[in-house]
């Protein structure tokens, strides 16, 4: 037990804690945005495999590692276009277009590794985001070495938070969001485009997962496999609900879906631990992110117009 | 822009509508043969010969289809009551977990009965898996897309578990697999030649089965309600949640009887890679039937086609395999649109 | 010049023709109002004028201006402002993040809430609507969240006020209240439409009336010139005679209602000790504003919400929880409040619509199981002929019938069993004439049987002319009922606005 205990004051576990966080971080904020605006993304799966595949690609290809998140997000931000096309412009079922894209974009970014590299059996690998000490800061005992001593990418996905809540709470267009979210005809009557809104809402978003899943392959690994995203999107559509639509939240949430895998993987190590098979560490977030989603479903407060499609000029 | 419903709705539109969809999905997907640089006529060539040129291929085709048929189903019958159930590819597993269980020796009965016995449980624990993701939809408003999605991903782990630890087959040389089941529960096969067995009946007459439910039954008719118009369901004495629980359990046993069929029909024992996603293919099966559960059949067909005949394009023309996915993911968005305008149009503004 | 124009306005919906050839003017300070039956083409007129539907003929001009159409931005733009019925309000926002949306260029980095603060606070002082910036908008009355619309529109600089229905919710003082702004307003230069089909407010507020029929103007008349029964007859077209209630002794109760409560999801109850018995050959009418616990009584009814404590007596058995299915076997005829959303499948056809409410018995289906699709057909080939809905046959698409032949649907449906009890919620809204006399003569016809029937109406000439006696809702209460006739309009809206609750309080507190 005390060997458990023991885990939680290492530098090490609170590192992997927040580098285990980021991926989440982007995706739960990405999905965030489009439930706020009123759309439901379970293209985020797809969206996030596609924007690993894409970033990676970009650097293996000699590009920068910048130049391969930027690259990661427009590619998402395309596939946003296309959830919107359908669920904002058309609106089609947003349950079987998320589906749709997760399928498309999933199968998508293998074919076109394939094409890109046909003949690697074993993946090729980039030179990776390296860690950045943020001097000083990074000296502080335990808690300075896991916060300061992380890759730009992890410092990125902790920025975004602050950023996604102040433009939804404190600027505009984040009210025309929120507002498009609960009462789109609202939005209308007051002059602005919720088509536009919605779909900038998820184009955005859906950019922000693509990061998520960029950061897996460039910041986390420094390789591309299939299969590698795994569930990450779905947890953070748990995470989303966990977090009721709050950016705050939402970091905390992730934060503590981190903290418990970064935990289950010391935990296995320990001596004794060995009697519960390696399956049911690795079950461990998914059935988490089910216990979160019972535990908020009584106090969710859904955005009120969420999967609720807007027709213009639509007879009521 | 502006869309508005068609006043008169035409059959062909709505007939041709999956027609229209499967080929704006080659054109689309013609790009990526080009891409490849390979000939697109004859690479589409290819791939329908590799997919029923021959009798071995047409064999390979139908038996691939066998485990898209029930998990089509599946789909279909629970996304009518707008239950979405995405989780066919762990029910599937849940089912061939039961046919391991039951078929390995636990049980022995003769085949007449060994067989639908194999079935039944399959079925049953397919069912019983959904009972928490309906449950939590019904009474605590819980998303089943992604309850059922997670589960998806706990019970391969958990299949893993069984296959890497107590139910490791001693005699596998090392893999991962689970003990045959016994020959009293194999689904013999139709020919001498190929790999076709009859759990291709099984689907069959699920897939006539579903169909009489939906159209005959008052079950049938309180799916349909609950999933076009809940609150009026309800209204007029259908009670929804009832209707929701009982068409889950209808889903995911018929997701069960895949894993049975492959299990005992295909394989004759468990292992990881039992299905290749035929749960999620079963999406893209069920919307290109319309959700209608005759037109299952020739969807998954197609879709099984697909597959089979993408195998032999790719080693001939040199495209990745993964082409085939990336058409049933694309099928499924070009079904949505297809649908849509056979329903409505767009009026572009003046 | 007119500050507004429209000339030439025509609409279509498919086949249908909802604005006909409409030309308007509007003056400064002037208050028009328009007139018309519901489906005449009020609402959709206005919302073309502030650019929520495009016509397809026809141009507004405002002040001489050619308003772009179809846009939203342009008409507030210009200077209108728009009270919808329904309120486009987001319940989860604040008063203020309401009324500021859309008042800055989307791009700014921040949201200038301080500025709007002061500038909301000074507008609610110099036109005396006072609201709360930071109350969150879900926990407003409905006279509340009229004013912050009316602020939201002012907030813009609006010059010419549209409000749709605008009393269609409030209580008869609350409306008396809203005129006495309005008339502030329009002193201040404001020029006003406003959209009712009630005869009294049009005389006592307007300046002018516009009548519309059909979607086509079929009048414009000076106030001052216009009585009563020329409106009436105007709008209507021809004189439709509506059924007049014969009298009745009424029988023994077939329903009653005894210190029903039904919980909510807050801490207060959405009804509280509810008395009430419906007898035999007798309509009681329930009053109030819209949201008062009217659809919680309809649904507790209709047996889609449990009673937390209580009991029903219906037709002589005593019951706690009873369930939809269970009150529709003991022959409860239901028409509900929204016949498109919860009275019928759209989707499905009318013979399916027709069986919803039977599929289990014995003539609809075998061994419980298997529906007769041939005997499903001829029960509603039969129902058709009888309620005379105008249809292609039982295997036409129910959601294609207009507003009114769904209604004779859903009548024939709950009527046909001849049930003893009938919940008529709000049976005749929306629907023209021809249907309203319709749907009152089969109401009629029941209440002669013996049927007992609770009609709940927001609209109370509605139900001073058609029922035997009326009891009001408010805030969950229910008053004692009293007989049509026992009490004045300016009673009946006292009562609207709560006052019996303090009375119920103080006598329950004496006893």
């Amino acid at each position: 037990m005390l060997e458990l205990f023991e885990i939680l004051l290492t530098t090490g576990f609170w590192a992997a804690t927040i580098r285990i966080a980021s991926p989440l971080i982007f995706g739960t904020l990405g999905e965030l945005i489009c439930e706020r605006a009123g759309v439901l993304n379970l293209g985020i799966e797809g969206i996030m495999t596609i924007g690993a595949m894409a970033g990676w690609m970009w650097v293996y290809q000699g590009g920068d590692l910048w130049g391969g998140v930027m690259f990661a997000a427009s590619v998402g931000a395309i596939f946003g276009l296309l959830h919107s096309i359908f669920t904002v412009y058309l609106g089609l079922s947003q349950h079987v277009t998320g589906i749709g894209i997760t399928l498309f974009g999933s199968s998508l970014s293998y074919f076109v590794y394939r094409m890109l590299l046909p003949s690697a059996s074993t993946p090729p690998k980039i030179t990776a985001f390296q860690t950045y000490k943020i001097p000083y800061l990074s000296d502080i005992p335990i808690a300075g070495e896991a916060l300061f001593s992380q890759t730009p990418m992890t410092y990125l996905a902790f920025l975004t938070v602050p950023v996604v809540w102040y433009i939804l709470q404190r600027t505009p267009v984040g009210l025309a969001v929120r507002m498009a979210g609960e009462n789109p005809v609202a939005v209308e009557a007051q002059g602005i485009d919720v088509l536009a809104i919605r779909t900038g809402a998820v184009v955005v978003g859906s950019a922000l997962m693509a990061i998520g899943g960029a950061f897996i392959t460039m910041s986390a690994f420094d390789a591309f496999f299939f299969g590698m995203i795994n569930g990450r999107g779905w947890i953070c559509v748990a995470l989303v609900i966990f977090a009721s639509w709050r950016p705050g939240k939402a970091l905390m949430g992730a934060m503590l879906f981190a903290g418990l895998e970064a935990f289950q993987v010391r935990a296995q190590q320990i001596s004794g631990a060995a009697i519960i098979p390696y399956q049911f560490y690795l079950m461990l977030p998914y059935v988490l992110s089910i216990i979160a989603m019972i535990i908020m479903a009584r106090k969710a407060k859904y955005p009120q117009a969420l999967l609720v499609p807007f027709r213009r000029g639509e007879r009521v | 822009m502006q869309i508005e419903p068609r006043e008169h709705m035409s059959a062909w539109r709505v007939g041709f509508a999956p027609v229209f969809a499967v080929f704006a999905t080659l054109a689309i997907c013609a790009v990526l043969i080009v891409w490849a640089g390979a000939p697109v006529i004859e690479s589409y060539q290819l791939l329908f010969k590799g997919a029923v040129g021959s009798r071995f291929a047409l064999n390979e085709t139908i038996t691939r289809s066998i485990p898209l048929i029930f998990t089509g189903l599946a789909v279909a019958v629970a996304f009518k009551a707008k239950f979405y159930n995405i989780g066919a590819e762990g029910q599937l597993y849940c089912g061939a977990l039961a046919a391991t269980y039951f078929g390995s020796g636990l049980v022995t009965l003769p085949p007449v009965l060994m067989i639908p016995f194999l079935m039944l449980v399959g079925a049953i624990a397919g069912g019983v898996i959904l009972i928490l993701p309906v449950l939590l939809k019904t009474h605590m408003k819980v998303d089943e897309v992604v309850t059922t999605l997670l589960l998806n991903f706990i019970i391969l782990l958990f299949v893993s578990y069984l296959l890497e630890g107590p139910w490791k087959d001693p005699m596998s040389m090392g893999w991962p697999q689970a003990k045959s089941v016994i020959d009293e529960g194999i689904l013999p096969p139709l020919f001498a030649k190929g790999r076709l067995h009859m759990g291709l009946y099984f689907a069959l007459g699920a897939a006539f089965l579903v169909w009489a439910l939906m159209r005959f039954t008052i079950w049938g008719y309180e799916i349909k309600a609950a999933g076009l118009n809940a609150i009026a369901a309800a209204f007029s004495g259908i009670n929804v949640n009832k209707t929701i629980i009982r068409t889950a359990m209808i889903s995911g046993g018929l997701a069960g009887m895949a894993g049975v069929s492959e299990v005992a029909g295909l394989k004759g024992y468990l292992t990881l890679d039992l299905s290749p996603g035929f749960g999620y293919t079963g999406i893209a099966v069920a919307m290109l039937a319309r959700l209608h559960p005759l037109a299952v059949v020739p969807a998954a067909l197609f879709l099984s086609g697909i597959y089979v005949g993408s195998g032999s394009m790719s080693r001939a023309v040199n495209i990745p395999a993964y082409i085939s996915d990336v058409i049933v993911g694309m099928s499924v968005l070009a079904i949505l649109v297809a649908v849509m305008f056979s329903q409505y149009r767009i009026k572009w503004r003046s | 010049m007119p500050v507004l124009e429209l000339s030439h306005i025509t609409k279509r919906f498919g086949a249908l023709v909802a604005n006909d050839d409409i030309s308007l003017s509007l003056e400064e300070g002037e208050v028009l109002a328009l007139l018309g039956e519901n489906g005449a083409g009020k609402t959709t007129l206005m919302n073309i004028l502030f650019g929520h539907y495009v016509a397809d003929e026809g141009e507004i001009r405002i002040a001489g201006e050619r308003l772009v159409p179809g846009q939203p931005e342009a008409a507030i733009a210009a200077g209108i402002g728009m009270v919808h019925q329904h309120f486009t309000l987001a319940d989860n926002l604040s008063v203020l993040e309401n009324i500021i949306l859309g008042t800055q260029s989307l791009w700014s980095l921040k949201s200038n809430m301080t500025q709007a603060r002061a500038k909301l606070v000074q507008m609610s002082e110099e036109f005396g609507l006072i609201a709360d910036p930071d109350a969150e908008v879900g926990t407003l009355s409905v006279g509340e969240k009229q004013r912050v619309e009316i602020l939201k529109a002012l907030y813009r600089d609006a010059k010419i006020l549209i409000l749709d229905e605008p009393t269609a919710v409030l209580t008869p003082q609350e409306s008396d209240d809203l005129f006495v702004t309005l008339k502030s307003l329009t002193a201040k230069g404001l020029a006003i439409i406003f959209i009712s089909h009630k005869l009294h407010e049009i005389l006592a507020n307007a300046d002018r009336v516009a009548v519309l029929r059909r979607g086509a103007i079929v009048a414009t008349v000076d106030v001052k010139d216009a009585d009563r029964n020329s409106l009436a007859e105007t709008m209507v077209g021809e004189k439709v005679v509506r059924p007049k209630l014969t009298a009745f002794s009424p029988g023994k109760p077939v329903l009653t209602l005894n210190q029903i409560c039904v919980a909510g999801p807050s801490a207060e109850p959405l009804l509280k000790d509810i008395d009430m018995s419906v007898r035999e050959h007798e309509i009681l009418g329930i009053a109030g504003v819209a949201g008062n616990g009217q659809s919680v009584l309809a649904d507790l009814l209709s047996g889609l919400v449990d009673a937390e404590a209580g009991w029903v007596e219906l037709l002589g058995e005593k019951m706690q929880k009873f369930s939809a299915a269970q009150i529709i076997e003991k022959g409860v005829g239901r028409i509900p409040e929204n016949r498109n959303t919860t009275g019928v499948i759209g989707e499905m056809a009318i013979w399916e619509n027709v069986i919803s409410e039977s599929l289990r018995s014995e003539n609809i289906s075998k061994f419980n199981s298997i529906i007769s699709k041939p005997n499903a057909i001829k029960q509603a080939e039969l129902l058709i002929k009888q309620f005379d809905v105008r249809c292609d046959g039982p295997l036409a698409q129910t959601g294609l019938l207009s507003g009114g032949n769904i209604q004779k649907l859903i009548l024939a449906r709950a009527l046909s069993a001849e049930p003893k009890f009938i919940l008529a919620n709000q049976p005749v809204r929306g629907l023209d004439e021809g249907a309203i006399a319709y749907v009152q003569t089969q109401l009629l016809a029941a209440r002669e049987r013996g049927a007992g029937i609770l009609l709940i109406s927001e609209d109370l000439d509605e139900l001073l002319s058609f029922c035997d006696r009326v009891a009001v809702m408010c805030d969950g209460h229910l008053s004692p009922s009293f007989e049509i006739g026992s009490k004045t309009i300016a009673e009946i809206g006292l009562m609207m606005a709560g006052d019996f609750i303090q009375e119920q309080r103080s006598m329950a507190n004496a006893n």
